[in-house]
């Protein structure tokens, strides 16, 4: 007797789910699968993404998505298919899991104090993944601040942010981070626009006072930091910068830049006197704004000559010299654009402007022609020469309404997210991809709705040289009505999409609630690529320079050493399931140097040490050592503990910090 | 008369006779070859291996003994043994572990020794390299059971785990573990290495005895001449 067509699906299905309980599966059934559908109302369609997604316990994702945690200020691993969280990794806002900020990683986040003030959050929004030759190469991810502009540098060999660095130009970005092929440089634009280091200026003074930039930030791999001696900035029209990505292949030393207000509004509704449109409206106005095209290797070869000036105590190279030097050009784009996205090939770059139901597809060697032979239709008002858009223009698509971003497949198609129909758009490429797929070229294939309101997209490695296609997450913003209330603050939607066939199905497969952060972008990168380390290489090591340190405690040499009158210096080792010392006493007023060693090698053993009132947390991960410093203000009896579940003697391991009191 | 060190490499064989037996008289020196080579390799390989299962260690705990140091898990096993109080494993057999590689090269070069000796005196040399195997398992033991008959009782969990020794050989339980020891490749080449040394000193008895007994009897007739 044949199968029906549900029949021969469930097969499947229940071959796979087979494959993952091999021990129980003898005594289960086809007939308990269907029971089981059956009783939950799950169609065929839904147990075939079942077993697309569903990861028995053992099994290990293929794909990693590293997203940003939007005003949490934190970066979020979480496996493909499964969408399981994986961890969380503390930038900008200090985290207590991790241990961050609370004794240790206070020196990285003062680092990203602003203009002498204490910023204990930030807005993560496009976190980007080191490249070599223009693909992801898994050793370092970088990730921006919006509310502050800063930048983060994070070591994907123990997940933890070595940096954060103050852009002194500007106190707010968009776009950022955009890494070049080779990771040379770490782009940051400007987006709200402000003078020069924030400095005071009445909003009537807009254009005289206001600057646009772009920050290319060195990146040292040697060092795994920013070289910020090594870095510069280029002076930009006071737009609103706004997304950006760099050029590959055919179109690398390139940087494509969107922008929005180009109207140059300020703004104002609500002032007392004249009726000002609000922003909203105001940048809103013209019908077209500038794409940014800038030659950033002409920018570094200008740099190196010296032809800059310093601004805030930063290189900063005029947007006079910019436009003189021939290397910062714009063309026109559809208004209020979100998405600049460059084809894994280099040769086209891809424009949404969320107000326009097409995208915008330029064509680099019309780019290049244009430059070449000044094709212009005029300069902007800050005399930046104007690309003539027929001339750069390739193609435009219509794929639906409020197009924002978009990422690539092997195949030849773009997917692009539709915020306002709340879909994901697959459209074809043309050129040299058109054979990679049997629709025509520059044309919609098919639209799936998300759930809803989506931001960014994701395909796996899909802004690379080589996308893998198969995967798609949709990260929507609102999720309504798709999981159980949780108070009006309700969690986002990351939604799976499965990509793998070609044509018109494109299903959603799974639904994960984001609830801990407001993710704006995040990049998936083959999880083969990762090479974290599972414990720290040595006992003694020092995340922050990822070397022994020398002063690491070690067993057999703890003490409590006084050094002078009024300091104090502990040398302690973790192990399970005890501290070495237990008890240390120090007089109050005393500085306390408290160093404190993990010397466990088995993964997973990792210590907390918490002392309380003192406000000090740590995580201490196999082998790693750390330093807190603080002055012992305070008498009294102070037991300290192991905050992390870490053996049968768990609560047994502590101790006591005793602050004698003075006479 | 012959001389002591004579008596003591008991008679050389003849070579015309040599020729005539090759394998008679070759079988012993070349057994024993086998059984050097056998020894040397054993040097570099494991002598025992003990694996400890428990649930929360996927690729369990490995614990490895060399002829000269020890392996895998071992600071982690120190670290779960220190809550039944017992000794952190490098303080057992220390002295055998920083003599074990000469003494395997002295047991070569003995059997090389004994190859060249024609009289029961070979067996002196054979013997102690033909019990190895046996001494490593009787010394493993005895340190096993010193360790875990020894622990501290002030240890965190002295009051739940009684004293105990682990099988050497075989598999056996203590607390979540479960405990498979088994000899490892160089054990098993000594243990080779013993088997061939045994059907050596059968072949170099079958060889050499009937020289020694003629030897002796052309002795007695010269110093008792009728």
């Amino acid at each position: 007797m044949a199968l029906t067509r549900f029949g021969s699906k469930l097969v499947l299905v229940a071959g796979l789910v087979a494959l993952g309980t091999a021990s129980t599966a003898m005594a289960q059934s086809m007939n308990d699968v269907e029971k089981a559908a059956k009783e939950r109302g799950l169609t065929t369609q839904d147990l075939l993404a079942a077993a697309k997604t569903y990861t028995p316990t053992g099994m290990k994702d293929e794909y990693v998505i590293m997203s940003s945690g939007g005003h949490s200020g934190q970066v979020f691993v979480i496996g493909v298919p499964s969408m399981r969280m994986l961890r969380s990794i503390a930038v900008f806002t200090p985290e207590s899991w991790q241990g961050y900020g609370f004794g240790v990683g206070n020196e990285i986040l003062d680092e990203g104090n602003v203009m002498g003030k204490e910023n204990r959050w930030g807005d993560t929004h496009h976190p980007a993944l080191s490249e070599t030759n223009g693909d992801y190469d898994g050793d370092w991810l970088f990730v921006n601040d919006k509310s502050n502009a800063r930048m983060a540098v994070i070591d994907l060999r123990d997940f933890e942010t070595k940096q954060i660095i103050k852009n002194p130009l500007f106190i707010n970005d968009h776009g950022g981070a955009f890494v070049t092929p080779n990771t040379d440089y770490v782009f940051e634009t400007a987006q709200y626009n402000v003078p020069w280091g924030a400095d005071y200026s009445p909003m009537s003074k807009y254009k005289e006072n206001f600057r646009g930039a772009v920050t290319m930030w060195k990146f040292d791999r040697e060092a795994g930091r920013i070289d910020k001696n090594k870095s510069f900035a280029i002076e930009l029209p006071p737009y609103w910068q706004d997304i950006a990505d760099c050029g590959k292949l055919v179109s690398d030393g390139y940087f494509f830049l969107n922008s929005i207000n180009t109207e140059l509004a300020v703004g104002g509704i609500g002032d007392p006197g004249e009726r000002k449109p609000p922003f909203e409206a105001g940048v809103s106005m013209n019908a077209t704004d500038y794409l940014h095209i800038i030659n950033w290797k002409k920018a570094e070869k200008l740099f190196e000559a010296g032809k800059y000036s310093m601004i805030k105590g930063f290189p900063v190279i005029s947007l006079e010299d910019a436009i003189a030097d021939g290397l910062l050009h714009v063309t026109p784009e559809p208004r209020s654009p979100h998405g600049v996205d460059v084809t894994p090939k280099g040769d086209f770059i891809v424009v949404s402007g969320k107000l326009d139901p097409h995208t915008t597809v330029y064509s680099f060697d019309k780019i290049k022609n244009a430059i070449a032979n000044k094709t212009y239709s005029g300069h902007d008002e800050f005399g930046v020469p104007v690309l003539d858009f027929d001339a750069v223009m390739e193609a435009q698509v219509e794929v639906g309404l409020g197009p924002l971003h978009t990422q690539f497949g092997p195949d030849g198609y773009a997917y692009t997210s539709l915020f306002l129909d709340s879909a994901v758009a697959r459209w074809t490429l043309g050129g040299s991809y058109g054979d990679l797929n049997p629709e025509p070229d520059w044309t919609l294939v098919q639209k799936t709705p998300v759930h809803y309101n989506i931001g960014h997209l994701g395909v796996a490695e899909g802004d690379t040289v080589s996308p893998d296609g198969k995967f798609l997450v949709a990260y929507n913003k609102w999720s309504v009505d798709r999981f159980i209330g949780t108070g009006p603050l309700l969690p986002q939607n990351f939604q799976l999409l499965d990509i793998s066939e070609q044509g018109t199905n494109m299903p959603v497969i799974y639904d994960m609630p984001m609830g801990v952060g407001e993710p704006h972008y995040a990049q998936i990168i083959k999880a083969d690529k990762l090479h974290p380390w599972a414990v720290y290489p040595e006992i003694g090591w020092d995340p922050m320079t990822q070397a022994v340190d020398p002063w690491a405690p070690r067993p057999k040499m703890e003490r409590v050493e006084r050094k002078g009158e009024h300091e104090v210096e502990v040398f302690m080792t973790a192990v399970r399931s005890h501290f070495t010392p237990e008890h240390v006493t120090v007089k109050q007023g005393d500085k306390v140097t408290w160093r404190i060693t993990n010397t466990e090698r088995a993964v997973d053993a990792t210590h907390g040490f918490s002392i309380p009132v003192y406000n000090i947390t740590l995580s201490l991960e196999p082998g790693e050592t750390a330093t807190v410093e603080f002055i012992a203000d305070t008498a009294g009896t102070f037991p300290f503990y192991c905050t992390e579940f870490c053996s049968a003697l768990h609560l047994e391991m502590m101790g006591y910090l005793m602050v004698e009191p003075n006479e | 008369m012959p001389s002591f060190i004579d008596h003591i490499i008991g008679p050389r064989v003849d070579q015309s006779d040599l020729q005539r037996h090759g394998m008679k008289y070759g079988a012993p020196g070349f057994l024993l070859l086998i059984a050097r080579v056998l020894l040397l390799v054993a040097i570099f390989v494991p002598f025992w291996h003990m694996e400890l299962v428990a649930p929360q260690y996927p690729n369990n705990l490995q614990l490895t003994a060399y002829v000269n140091h020890l392996a895998g898990d071992v600071d982690e096993i120190n670290s779960l043994n220190h809550y039944i109080g017992m000794r952190p494993l490098e303080e057992a057999a220390q002295i055998e572990r920083s003599v074990g590689v000469y003494v395997l090269i002295l047991f070569v070069v003995m059997l090389e020794f004994a190859g060249y000796i024609h009289s029961r005196w070979a067996v002196l040399l054979v013997l102690p390299v033909l019990t190895f195997p046996g001494v490593f398992l009787i010394d493993l033991y005895l340190w096993m059971s010193h360790f875990g008959m020894n622990l501290d009782p002030s240890a965190p969990l002295s009051n739940s785990v009684d004293p105990f020794v682990p099988p050497i050989l075989g598999s056996g339980f203590i607390g979540q573990f479960e405990t498979i020891s088994s000899a490892g490749p160089g054990l098993i080449l000594s243990t080779m290495a013993s088997v061939v040394m045994v059907v050596a000193l059968y072949f170099h008895r079958r060889a050499y005895l009937p020289l020694v007994k003629a030897q002796r009897s052309a002795a007695k007739s010269n110093s008792n001449p009728e």
